[in-house]
């Protein structure tokens, strides 16, 4: 996966499990907390569902790194390369 | 024991809120039973296939966001919408009362089977590896959860718990609810039932093998309390919860009154896990006249809690006779003939179903009694068609369970 298909993955996750937000106007640097009405558990979600679907792995200790899309997909993109886009 | 009976003792039902099969606000669900509408549809559910059930088709959405609805539960979500318009309906303002002072008691039959049932589901998938087991689980399944969903929903910070009481909940919850009121536990009580068992098959298929499951071509003829051609329960979702207040706070502010709950009681038949006992129905029936000071010939509607089942209706009759035998005033009827057994829900929506009689007079019937069962034989017992009564003073509501748990409460217009 490229960094962009990264960035549409976790998108759609977003868009799946906090439904009532306005996607479009994320800002990428800033934090997603700061800008979607996300808790904990969401943020578990967002692992879970890497989990689920392509079945990546996120150690407790890197959640910081799930902050925002750029960190997010800047994390992401070495432990996703390999992965086809579905 | 008898109920204390000083004023501030007095608790009276001020607001309704629910969703049943047939109606999701009380005009809508008295509609329905005054004019023979039954909510008992086909359905079909994960791997037991296709069957009749109650189904509600409340607006989810109203009370609740898309995000909301998919991390909760659906007897939150049913539990929610009937606590907003239980309170609306009472005429309160949340944003003028002190939430500290509000109770929350939510009867439930049993709590947490759909969840677990759809997290070994999508566990399945994944080769049961418990790494992929949702975090959300917990907080689904907790016993807690309905009520618990009510006061995230509403900012409430009173106490908050369900009562587990079989098919008796219904009637714990709003028994639960009276108590706290005399204790000055709480100043409001939200309290009632409610029931998400149709999304769990396992419900479905322990009744099919307890040969207890109702079965039908027409879906609105499978739920027939007293009827010799009754074949078991048609399992229904729903909800039911009331506002309770002290008389004196209700009157002070000018609140609309349904009703007084006069008495009240539960016990216990001790005696087998799913067979119903006449004798302890009797008793239970009779301690909460007792308490009220009334006989049997004070109540004008009887609701009854039949299920449809061989034994329940047969053994609860001969507890109605022994009790009312006598009374030529009393009238008995089934709310559950038209939605089917709304389990942790059933108690508060027949009594729901049953108030606006204190001022049409007219007691709904039982339906699809098309061939009465010389062994359900009730004299008073209304049958497909409504019947206007002289008055409507006292209702008395019926509601029981498995391992023997029975509870009466009986409500008087003011």
């Amino acid at each position: 996966m490229t960094p962009a298909e990264i960035r549409q993955t976790i998108l759609d996750i977003l868009a799946d499990i906090a439904p009532d937000e306005d996607l479009s106007t994320l800002d990428p640097d800033r934090p997603f907390r700061d800008q979607l009405d996300m808790d904990s558990m969401d943020f578990l979600d967002i692992v879970m569902e890497l989990r689920k679907r392509y079945r990546v792995h996120i150690p407790e200790e890197d959640y910081p790194a799930l902050a925002s899309m750029t960190s997010t997909v800047e994390y992401l993109t070495p432990r996703m390369k390999d992965i086809p886009c579905k | 024991m008898i109920a204390p009976r000083a004023e501030a003792h007095r608790v009276v039902i001020t607001g309704v809120g629910l969703t049943a099969p047939n109606g999701n606000t009380l005009a809508e669900f008295r509609h329905s039973l005054l004019s023979g509408q039954s909510g008992v549809t086909r359905f079909e559910t994960r791997y037991f296939g296709a069957t009749v059930a109650g189904v509600c088709h409340f607006d989810e959405l109203r009370y609740q966001s898309r995000k909301d609805l998919r991390r909760g539960t659906r007897a939150g979500s049913i539990a929610i919408y009937c606590a907003h318009e239980a309170l609306r309906d009472a005429g309160l303002d949340l944003n003028r009362l002190d939430r500290s002072t509000i109770g929350i008691y939510v009867g439930v039959t049993e709590h947490g089977n759909v969840e677990t049932e759809n997290e070994l589901y999508q566990l399945q998938q994944y080769g049961y590896d418990l790494q992929f087991w949702s975090h959300h689980h917990n907080p689904r399944t907790v016993a807690n959860n309905p009520a618990g969903e009510i006061s995230l929903n509403l900012g409430i910070t009173g106490p908050h718990y369900t009562l587990g009481a079989a098919c008796a909940a219904g009637n714990a919850g709003i028994i639960q609810g009276v108590q706290m009121l005399r204790l000055g536990e709480c100043d409001i009580a939200l309290c009632g039932g409610v029931s998400e068992s149709i999304h769990t098959f396992g419900i479905f298929a322990s009744f099919r093998s307890q040969g207890a499951l109702a079965h039908h071509e027409d879906p609105t003829k499978a739920s027939r309390p007293f009827d010799a051609q009754r074949n078991g329960i048609v399992v229904a979702e729903g909800g039911c919860l009331f506002v309770l207040e002290r008389y004196a706070d209700a009157a002070a502010r000018g609140a609309r009154i349904y009703g007084e709950i006069v008495g009240y009681a539960m016990n216990s038949d001790a005696f087998d896990p799913v067979l119903p006992h006449a004798d302890r129905q009797a008793q239970c029936i009779e301690m909460a006249l007792h308490r009220a000071g009334l006989s049997p010939d004070d109540v004008d509607i009887v609701s009854t809690h039949a299920t449809g089942t061989q034994s329940g209706d047969v053994q609860e009759c001969a507890a109605l006779r022994r009790v009312f035998g006598s009374s030529r005033r009393t009238r008995f009827n089934n709310t559950k003939s038209f939605i089917g057994h709304a389990m942790g829900a059933a108690g508060a929506l027949e009594l729901a179903g049953n108030l606006p009689a204190f001022q049409d007079r007219v007691c709904h019937p039982t339906i699809n009694l098309d061939y009465p069962d010389p062994e359900c034989s009730l004299p008073g017992l209304v049958a497909q068609q409504p019947q206007e009564l002289p008055k409507v003073d006292v209702v008395l509501n019926n509601s029981f369970g498995m391992l023997g748990i029975n509870s009466v409460v009986i409500v008087r217009r003011v």
